[in-house]
């Protein structure tokens, strides 16, 4: 990449510096901003005089003695118990993702090798699956799951999570393996592999990059996820996105407030390390072709 | 994890029992599961109710904002999911509606002797929920900010605005007027009040045939729209949580405000001492010469679902009626709410509800179509406020979302 | 792959979509078309803690038999789809006749929930996604022509807006963005008028929820552009170099063409999301000022009445624009099916 060829002219270079040095504020801003806030008190970091007052902390010197406090903190992982969301969000992180990607490599797999029209309507059919708004899904749910017993438990909602998360795996691994060349597991098949020996041994070993890539988004998804996870867990089985929303409430508790941004700190730190760990993995996961639609 | 569970529940309850002695109430098997809002008062009595678990006593709870989404269909399986709901005087009619929650009469005869009469809600002759506070919105002011004007305490809607006038012209504040106007739920709520206060009738009576577009309602709206020319201008956006917030800033120096939130506007917290020490509370304001004040009263209270074994109804009934018995008052929960239960005294924060009550203002309408009104009053009321309709209009959208919903369900043909 | 295999191996993945997504659908299409029965009021008298009045409520015993015959409700066909919380075919109609012109008649719509929630809807999907794309696209070449060393953590913080949830970053947004926020206080100092106030202004907030959507769905953009970057061939840059090619005519006829079916993808997926826009609303309190049809599922649904039958029918609404917005784009895919 280095070679004369791609050189740019000197205002492009300055250009792209400045979109990039823009880009970075604007994407970094708010959570360095979350980040310094969240070791403040809450008439602070949400004060109605003057918003520097997040950054001198007066009130904080007031309230805690300290210019920085770790009340928010405590408050949210000791006094209210988020060990226990974090647990349950690892749980079901943990198994959405799992499941979620076992299904849809089958399935992906398939659908990428099937020269029929139906595999194609089956895309299309995932998609529109995939335009029903969530909440109307949820709301469809309830009864049925109360009726049957099933509504608060961990696996109820994972089960869920992962059949709202299918058309999108689907979409995704079915480009990634259509860009494995055909061949591959062809030849293994005219060596007397059935198609499930050749998917096991030929096309395991080389889709890794794109099933992690598949893997990272099925996990914010489920990380993410507050729709399904707040309107189908009990309280016990919460995980930590609607944990938050509890500390916020419909009054809000004074100090509460500041248990969630705590929390939205603690929540973004575990996925910092992830990214770290697979940067290059997304890379070179969507390099290998995932999403060349 | 199933271990790990039953780990932390048990841990949870021991923690409990160590202040209060096993199976204290009396219950000897059962299955008590609360759904409610979350807020203070209602963890209070879910932690009331738990200390009646024991060996064969079952008892959790489920407090989450999102409890009307999920109340009835957790009580419409069978058996029901909870068996009790903490709802309050506007929803336990969509738990009637549903009918998953049955008449209390029998337990009440049985186990319920010692409530008091005045906490019973009875409709149509057969008791439906027990009730356990009150809660109305009234005002809160600023005391030195009215010495600074020189006028009393305003009685009136009309005063308030001359009071804000004038602490406008005067340089007491640039928006010295406060109130919950979010769009939605907290807007309609501002505007049944400002109704009622004007003695308005929502409904033909005996139907449901809607009839606000009239004099009072556009009286209503104009008062409301007169009034945020005095508040922030983001008042669309500020619900009782960024209302209350405001004051303690010292930015409003009178606001229409639940007597529920009170406390935490005269403790000493997240103010400064010159604002929370002149917090005073007054009673409810009225308008136009009305003698109703323009407010609603409201009570919350427990009621039992009906799908459940009586034994479980039995167990349900006596831990919710230790969660809102005398033993859950104490120096911290005894400010959290106007309790209605015995041995509750009165601070100088309940000074409103309790004023609201003895000028006779009206409970917030129990009927089955008044959550419809509500939610169309919600949705249409923000686009006359900014101007970009007239009155009589935005009244006319509320009818016709109304009308829309209400034969939707069934309650118009 | 013969028939046979194809099932088994769909069929995992196929039996979740139909157990929680499509027999859900179904459900959700046969509420639309019932209502409830028609309820039996009756005056009662109620009692509580202020007093006794006269009230009504429902008589159960005279709609219990109703219920039972027919436990769904009562059969409406498309009445909920025409009624003024929808299509409102009559008012529109009406509008029409008595309006004097177009302006006087697109005014009449907006003041119909759905044509009001449509058009924001519209608005903001046909916004954001093209934005999207562009800056997506415009931050994945600036990170790729960084120096190598920061490529790393450029891309880890050109995430941070996916990654952050919606719901509680944007309360922090929320605030910050408040007339006395620093976003908000730094406007007001830009604009030089210390009256703005972004939540105070329709115009203002439209394009607040429309930056949001923009910064909230530009990593996704970006992540998939860079990586596609990263395959682009360079025999082939270099031969066209030698051919004499310029920087301009490289990019349009070597990289672009290349990233065309990422842009397919990402129009697909980001038209779909952006289309059911509902948390932003939520969390910024705008919807005195924009709703959008996800909107008025959830305020159906929120009430202290549930209406389920209109969530239901704006549901149907929404999967069925959808279906109209992607059709250019799965009429594409079709073709590259084909090609295969």
């Amino acid at each position: 990449m280095s070679s004369v060829a791609h050189r740019k002219p000197v205002s492009l270079t300055i250009f792209l510096t400045i979109v990039l040095a823009g880009w970075v504020v604007l994407a970094a801003f708010p959570f360095i901003w979350t980040l310094w806030g969240s070791f403040k008190v809450e008439g602070d970091f949400f004060s109605k005089v003057d918003w520097a007052a997040a950054l001198t902390g007066e009130m904080t010197t007031v309230e805690t003695g300290g210019r920085f406090t770790g009340n928010g903190y405590e408050g949210a992982w000791i006094q209210e118990g988020f060990w226990r969301a974090a647990i349950n969000s690892t749980l079901v992180c943990l198994f959405v993702v799992t499941i979620s990607l076992t299904l849809g490599t089958l399935g992906g797999y398939a659908l990428s090798r099937s020269p029929h029209q139906y595999a194609f309507w089956f895309l299309i059919i995932a998609l529109v699956f995939r335009a029903l708004p969530q909440i109307t899904l949820v709301s469809g749910y309830l009864p049925v799951f109360f009726q049957f017993n099933m509504w608060g438990h961990l696996p109820t909602a994972i089960v869920v999570l992962i059949a709202i998360n299918q058309p999108f795996t689907l979409w995704m691994l079915h480009s990634f393996f259509k860009n494995i060349p055909k061949d591959l597991d062809e030849s293994a098949m005219v060596d007397g592999c059935n198609r499930f020996q050749a998917f096991r041994h030929v096309i395991i070993p080389v889709m890794w990059p794109g099933v992690i890539t598949t893997g990272l988004f099925s996990f914010l998804l489920a990380y993410n996820d507050f729709a399904v996870t707040t309107m189908l867990l009990s309280q016990e089985n919460q995980t930590m996105i609607p944990k938050i929303a509890s500390f916020l409430g419909t009054t809000q508790t004074k100090g509460n407030v500041m248990f969630a941004v705590a929390a939205v700190v603690s929540v973004t730190a575990p996925i910092f390390v992830m990214i770290m760990v697979f940067q290059r993995q997304i890379v070179s996961g969507l390099t290998a072709g995932a999403v060349k639609g | 994890m199933y271990i790990w569970k039953k780990v932390a529940l048990t841990t949870a309850f021991a923690a409990l029992s160590g202040t209060t002695a096993m199976a204290a109430c009396g219950i000897d098997a059962g299955r008590v599961s609360i759904v409610g809002n979350e807020f203070p008062a209602i963890h209070t009595v879910a932690k009331g109710a738990a200390a009646c678990a024991g060996d064969a006593v079952d008892v959790k709870s489920n407090l989450t904002a999102d409890h009307q989404k999920i109340n009835v269909a957790g009580m419409q399986g069978n058996p029901a999911e909870y068996t009790t709901a903490i709802i309050a005087n506007s929803s336990v009619v969509t738990l009637i509606n549903e009918d998953v929650v049955r008449p209390l009469d029998d337990l009440v005869a049985a186990h319920g002797a010692d409530i008091p009469k005045n906490q019973l809600i009875t409709i149509d002759g057969k008791i439906y929920a027990v009730a356990f506070m009150a809660n109305a919105q009234t005002l809160a002011y600023r005391a030195d900010a009215l010495a600074k004007i020189g006028m009393d305490v305003p009685a009136t809607y009309e005063d308030m605005l001359a009071a804000a006038e004038k602490m406008r012209a005067m340089g007491v504040a640039e928006n010295p007027v406060g109130g919950a106007y979010k769009a939605g739920w907290n807007l309609a709520e501002e505007f049944v009040n400002m109704y009622i206060g004007h003695g308005g009738e929502f409904f033909t009576p005996g139907t449901a045939e809607v009839a606000i577009n009239n004099a009072q309602g556009v009286a209503s709206l104009e008062m409301m729209k007169a009034l945020t020319a005095y508040m922030n201008p983001d008042y669309l956006t500020h619900d009782s949580n960024a209302t209350n917030a405001e004051m303690e800033a010292g930015n409003v120096m009178l606001m229409n405000m639940w007597g529920s939130r009170m406390g935490s506007l005269m403790d000493d917290e997240g103010a400064e001492a010159m604002v929370y020490e002149n917090i005073k509370v007054g009673a409810p304001m009225t308008v136009a010469g009305g003698s109703t004040p323009a407010t609603t009263l409201w009570w919350d209270g427990w009621s039992v679902a009906k799908n459940i074994s009586d034994e479980d109804a039995t167990a349900t009934f006596i831990a919710m009626k230790n969660g809102t018995s005398p033993s859950i008052l104490n120096d911290e929960t005894m400010s959290q709410a106007v309790w209605m239960i015995d041995g509750y005294t009165p601070a100088p924060v309940n000074d409103g509800v309790f004023a609201a009550i003895s000028m006779n203002a009206q409970p917030y309408p129990m009927l089955p179509f008044m959550g419809l009104l509500h939610t169309a009053a919600g949705d249409n009321i923000a686009e006359f406020l900014q101007g970009k309709e007239s009155a009589e209009q935005a009244l006319a959208d509320i009818e016709a979302a109304y009308s829309a919903a209400a034969r939707e369900k069934g309650f118009l043909q | 792959m013969k028939h046979k295999t194809f099932l088994w191996f769909v069929l995992p993945s196929a039996t979740a979509m139909l157990l929680f997504i499509f027999l859900p659908l179904v459900s959700i299409i046969i509420q639309s078309v019932y209502v409830s029965h028609d309820q039996v009021i009756i005056t009662v008298e109620n009692c509580g803690p202020f007093g006794c009045r006269e009230s009504t409520m429902i008589d159960q015993e005279a709609t219990e038999a109703l219920r039972e015959g027919n436990p769904l409700g009562r059969f409406a066909g498309a009445t909920t789809y025409l009624d003024r919380g929808h299509l409102a075919v009559t008012e529109v109609s009406e509008a029409w006749s008595a309006s004097q012109n177009w302006r006087d008649f697109g005014s009449q719509m907006l003041n119909l929930p759905f044509y009001k929630a449509l058009a924001f809807t519209l608005t903001y999907t046909f916004v954001v996604t093209p934005l999207v794309i562009i800056f997506g696209f415009m931050i994945a070449v600036a990170v790729n022509s960084a120096l190598k060393n920061l490529r790393g953590p450029l891309i880890f913080i050109s995430l941070l807006p996916m990654i952050i949830n919606p719901l509680v970053g944007s309360l922090i947004l929320f605030w910050m963005v408040d007339a006395r926020g620093i976003v908000g206080a730094a406007l007001q100092e830009f604009a030089g008028n210390p009256n703005l106030s972004i939540k105070a202004s329709t115009p203002l907030m439209w394009i607040m929820l429309m930056v949001y959507g923009v910064w909230h769905s530009a990593p996704f953009a970006f992540i998939v552009y860079y990586a596609g970057l990263q395959t682009v061939n360079t025999e082939t840059v270099e031969a066209a170099m030698i051919d004499g090619a310029s920087r301009t005519q490289r990019i349009r006829y070597v990289v672009l063409p290349h990233l065309l079916p990422l842009t397919t993808f990402i129009a697909l997926m980001q038209l779909m999301d952006n289309f059911r826009v509902f948390e932003p609303i939520v969390s910024f309190a705008a919807s005195a000022h924009a709703t959008s049809l996800s909107w008025a599922i959830f305020n159906d649904l929120g009430g202290e009445t549930r209406q389920l039958s209109s969530a239901a029918a704006t549901s149907v609404l929404t999967v069925a624009w959808i279906i109209v917005l992607l059709t250019p784009v799965l009429i594409r895919t079709w073709r590259d099916f084909g090609r295969k």
